[in-house]
């Protein structure tokens, strides 16, 4: 067990911490999403997709997001998962009931679009981004290392990005709004 | 003399027509009893007209120069590199004609107020007569080929009018109709010639054509041979010639006024008037002159084979009008333009003579048979005979015209029709050919003379067949009718000293006067001549052969033989295929009109129309649509899961082409 | 070795793992859920080229997360009101749409 433990550490240690991490973390978003997509019970899907959003908030951070894996964590598994589970408890559908996929056509159509997809999005991906407005590498660390995690997200959504900070705060009004009327018993 | 006011002046002989008919026309709609004002209107217009045209016949001939003059009054058709004016060409040839026309146009508008006095249509006559003038002369003084055109589909619109003038009865308005249907044929072929014309020389007025045609096309080429023969196409619609002839005998369903106006003296001569207008195009055409000259003799020796059996007195004059057209035509194809406006000329005086003295006998006939009830036809000759104890004045100047067509000196048709067959032998030197058509000439003048003869005796001489009753109510025309008549007759003994050869002491005026219109062909074909000698022999055999017809037609036919048309027994063999025009009008029907009619309506109706244009096309559209409409029905499902699929499919769609 | 080709990886894999199960579930619950993770992917991507091109990158999350909340709240709010007249959260038998 010791040197099964020792392999893969030396392993990890050749890749590097960072690296290790991310693949790490990466696999166990990938294999949560499969389960959220497969499972009968609605709950289940929910908590395999709250794994799922942690293991991004992990890789956010790695890719020098700090400020935005603890914005995921906060806002998005802690907030709005736990809304759709009141609303699954709420509607009573926890218990896993029949399976609800569909049948073989469905299966198929579904696999074939989400592979084609998969295969655009990858041929987009490998392209990467043009040179020319790329910045230099670590650029980013430095503005954040220079204004702060958050300050370094802050300056530019109060000043450049300030009317659609305020468009969106109008925004989640209205969604508050919507969302009592729409869900009141009697109009 | 450009300036010369008869001359600027000369668009009123337009004018006065048009209000004529204009006035004459709404006198026919609101206060169609006041025949007075129509006839005063009706003749006073044309009396003026001819007063107009005499005055500028007057002025050019005062003038002195070779030069025509023309009247442009505004610009018609100025599209890209084409410029039609509406022009008017006062010259040599458009007077003449001009003089004809208003001339013996006013004549015989004297007679029809005598002739149809007791019709309820008589300001409707007059207004179409008068508007068939002011077509006529648009004609004959259009300076460029579409104003001429204009004056072309005119005459034949009111021929179609005038022709159907009872159209009460469905023979007649299918005599209109045949007429204006065949006539149609003929212009789109003057339709097509216009075309090239255009093409080849980049204008359409006649003085740019004529100047620029020598040059610009090849003397005997393709253009200049197809741009004659469609003319001539025209020509044969207009002029009933071979192979469109066939409407004239029909056409004598009319009043016999407008039989002597339109198919004798001035519509039916439009096509000559178009060849000597031309003379420039079928001088530079040898082929086509052939082609003129040919069908022309042809068409001559037809008519007059068929005309020797007819009954019907107008039925006679109309294939003779036929075959003297014929004539004209063998003239102008020559080269011989001014020996065939010669022919144009005195047959006009001599032919519209016969018509209107047809017209009285018909006239008295009607008379007769009326005042007895009767119904049998007053234009069978066989109901007729002995009329000249009756009739003295039109039996007399009927003869008169009779041996002018004939041909017997010195009346006018002699010196006209001998000078054409003198034309045709002398080119004989040339072409082989013509010598045909002279023979052709010949017989057909022998004819003539034995068809006409036939036609006098049958009418005015013999025991009369009208029946004892009806006898007592024969009378001479009265003098409105017979008036005209005497002047006809005068100028058929005079008309020949228009254009009298110098052989026998004439000074060959008409030929001279034309000389500025017709110097270019004949320069391009000089004219051959003949030996003195031979012109005096072809002289004699010309009188010979017309005392012979006149001959053998008094010595073979029996008037006293002839029985009431009622009574007649049916024509066999022979007789009855000339009787039925060698059955032309039946071939025609068979290979032609059927043909067409089963085409039309088998594919062209059924298969094009039905099927292709409404069932494909149009109903097909429809239903493509509705099909389209159901395949998109068939996505509204209502089910969100294939709206979501959808949505993806369209979302790799859009990357697809956004990353290609 | 920098993490962007990686990162951009892992974003198409859990992307298309949001179409498969939007096209494959029947349950709308489920198929709002599998929309988030497609949001999610989509954040991951905009968080990796951020490195690249600029902290615009995590300003664009910040506002992708807020709507995703507002359109979380309105879209239960619909389930809620939808399953109070249907009595079931099958997409087959939600068929208002039809017509």
């Amino acid at each position: 067990m010791g040197e099964v433990l020792d392999t893969v550490l030396a392993f990890f240690g050749w890749l590097g911490a960072r690296e290790t991490l991310f693949w790490a973390f990466s696999g166990i978003a990938v294999a949560c999403a499969g389960m959220c997509i497969t499972r009968r019970s609605p709950v289940a899907s929910a908590l395999y997709l709250v794994v799922t959003m942690f293991s991004l908030a992990v890789l956010f951070a790695l890719l020098d997001a700090q400020f935005i894996a603890v914005l995921q964590i906060l806002v998005y598994a802690g907030a709005i998962m736990v809304l759709f589970l009141f609303v699954i408890m709420l509607l009573n559908l926890g218990r896993p009931g029949p399976s609800d996929l569909k049948g073989p056509w469905g299966l198929g159509l579904g696999a074939a679009l989400s592979g084609l997809l998969l295969l655009q999005l990858g041929a987009l991906g490998a392209a990467g981004p043009p040179e020319a407005i790329q910045l230099p590498e670590g650029a980013v660390a430095a503005l954040q290392a220079q204004q702060g995690v958050v300050g370094a997200v802050a300056r530019p959504l109060f000043s450049e990005y300030l009317i659609p900070f305020e468009i969106t705060s109008v925004l989640l009004l209205a969604a508050m709004v919507g969302a009592v009327v729409l869900a009141k018993r009697r109009l | 003399m450009r300036n010369d006011p008869a001359v600027t002046l000369v668009w009123l002989v337009l004018a006065l027509p048009l209000a004529g008919f204009l006035l004459n026309g709404a006198l026919a709609l609101l206060a169609p009893q006041k025949k007075t004002v129509v006839s005063v209107i009706g003749v006073g217009v044309l009396a003026a007209a001819f007063a107009v045209a005499v005055a500028a016949f007057a002025a050019l001939a005062r003038g002195h120069t070779a030069e025509p003059a023309i009247l442009t009054y505004w610009s018609w058709l100025p599209v890209g590199a084409l410029r039609v004016d509406f022009a008017l060409q006062v010259d040599a040839l458009s007077t003449v004609m001009l003089l004809v026309v208003t001339g013996v146009g006013s004549l015989i508008h004297v007679f029809s107020v005598g002739y149809m006095r007791e019709d309820p249509g008589y300001a409707r006559y007059f207004a179409y007569l008068n508007l068939f003038v002011f077509f006529m002369l648009i004609l004959v003084l259009g300076a460029n080929f579409p104003v001429m055109f204009v004056g072309w589909e005119g005459v034949g619109l009111c021929s179609y009018l005038l022709i159907g003038f009872w159209f009460n009865e469905r023979i007649n308005a299918d005599a209109g109709k045949k007429a204006f249907i065949v006539n149609r044929i003929g212009d789109a072929g003057f339709l097509i010639a216009m075309y090239l014309i255009f093409q080849h020389t980049g204008s359409l007025d006649f003085r740019t054509v004529f100047s620029k045609a020598p040059a610009l096309l090849a003397p005997g080429g393709p253009a200049v041979t197809a741009i004659t023969l469609f003319l001539f196409l025209g020509c044969t619609g207009k002029s009933a010639q071979i192979p469109l002839l066939t409407w004239l005998p029909d056409a004598m369903q009319g009043p016999t006024p407008v039989s002597a106006l339109i198919h004798a003296a001035t519509m039916v001569t439009a096509g000559v008037y178009l060849v000597v207008r031309c003379n420039v195009l079928y001088a530079l055409a040898p082929l086509s002159q052939t082609v003129v000259a040919g069908i022309g003799a042809l068409t001559a020796l037809f008519a007059a084979v068929i005309a020797t059996k007819q009954w019907d007195i107008k039925r006679v004059l109309a294939y003779s009008t036929i075959s003297q057209l014929g004539y004209m035509f063998l003239g102008v194809g020559t080269g011989a333009m001014a020996a065939g406006m010669f022919h144009l000329v005195t047959h006009a005086f001599f032919k519209a003579l016969l018509f209107l003295g047809a017209g009285s006998v018909i006239h008295a006939m009607h008379h007769a048979f009326h005042a007895t009830r009767a119904h049998e036809d007053a234009q069978d000759m066989r109901n007729m005979g002995g009329l000249k104890q009756h009739l003295p004045w039109t039996a007399n100047l009927m003869w008169v015209a009779t041996l002018a067509i004939a041909g017997v000196p010195p009346l006018a048709g002699f010196f006209s029709k001998d000078e054409i067959l003198a034309a045709a032998f002398a080119r004989g030197s040339h072409d082989a050919a013509w010598y045909g058509f002279w023979g052709l000439g010949v017989a057909t003048a022998l004819l003539t003379a034995f068809y006409m003869t036939r036609l006098m005796l049958y009418t005015f001489h013999g025991p009369n067949r009208t029946g004892d009753a009806e006898r007592a109510h024969l009378h001479e025309a009265p003098w409105i009718m017979t008036g005209p008549l005497v002047v006809l007759g005068v100028l058929t003994v005079a008309g020949g000293m228009l254009n009298a050869p110098p052989l026998l002491g004439g000074g060959t005026w008409l030929h001279h006067w034309l000389d500025p219109v017709t110097r270019a062909a004949a320069a391009l074909w000089p004219a051959a001549h003949l030996a003195p000698a031979l012109e005096w022999t072809l002289l004699l055999g010309a009188v010979l052969v017309a005392a012979a017809g006149i001959a053998v037609a008094r010595s073979l036919l029996r008037p006293d033989a002839l029985v009431p048309a009622r009574l007649a027994p049916p024509e066999t063999g022979l007789a009855r295929v000339l009787l039925k025009k060698l059955y032309l009008d039946e071939i025609y029907d068979a290979a032609i009109v059927r043909p067409i009619t089963w085409l039309s309506t088998e594919v062209l109706w059924k298969i094009v129309d039905l099927r292709l244009v409404d069932g494909l096309a149009v109903n097909g559209a429809a239903r493509l649509t509705r099909t389209a409409g159901w395949l998109g029905s068939r996505l509204q499902t209502g089910n969100v899961g294939v709206y979501v699929a959808v949505f993806v499919i369209g979302v790799l769609a859009v990357l697809t082409a956004a990353t290609r | 070795m920098t993490l962007l080709g990686p990162a951009l990886a892992v974003s198409a894999v859990l992307f298309a793992l949001g179409v498969a199960g939007v096209v494959i579930r029947r349950n709308v619950i489920v198929i709002f859920m599998c929309v988030e993770l497609m949001l999610n992917a989509v954040n991951l991507t905009f968080i990796a080229l951020a490195q690249r091109l600029g902290i615009q990158g995590h300003v664009f999350v910040f506002f992708v997360m807020a709507v995703a909340a507002a359109e979380a709240a309105v879209g239960l709010a619909i389930i809620l009101a939808v399953f109070r007249h249907r009595e079931t959260v099958d997409l087959k038998d939600i068929t208002l749409l039809k017509g």
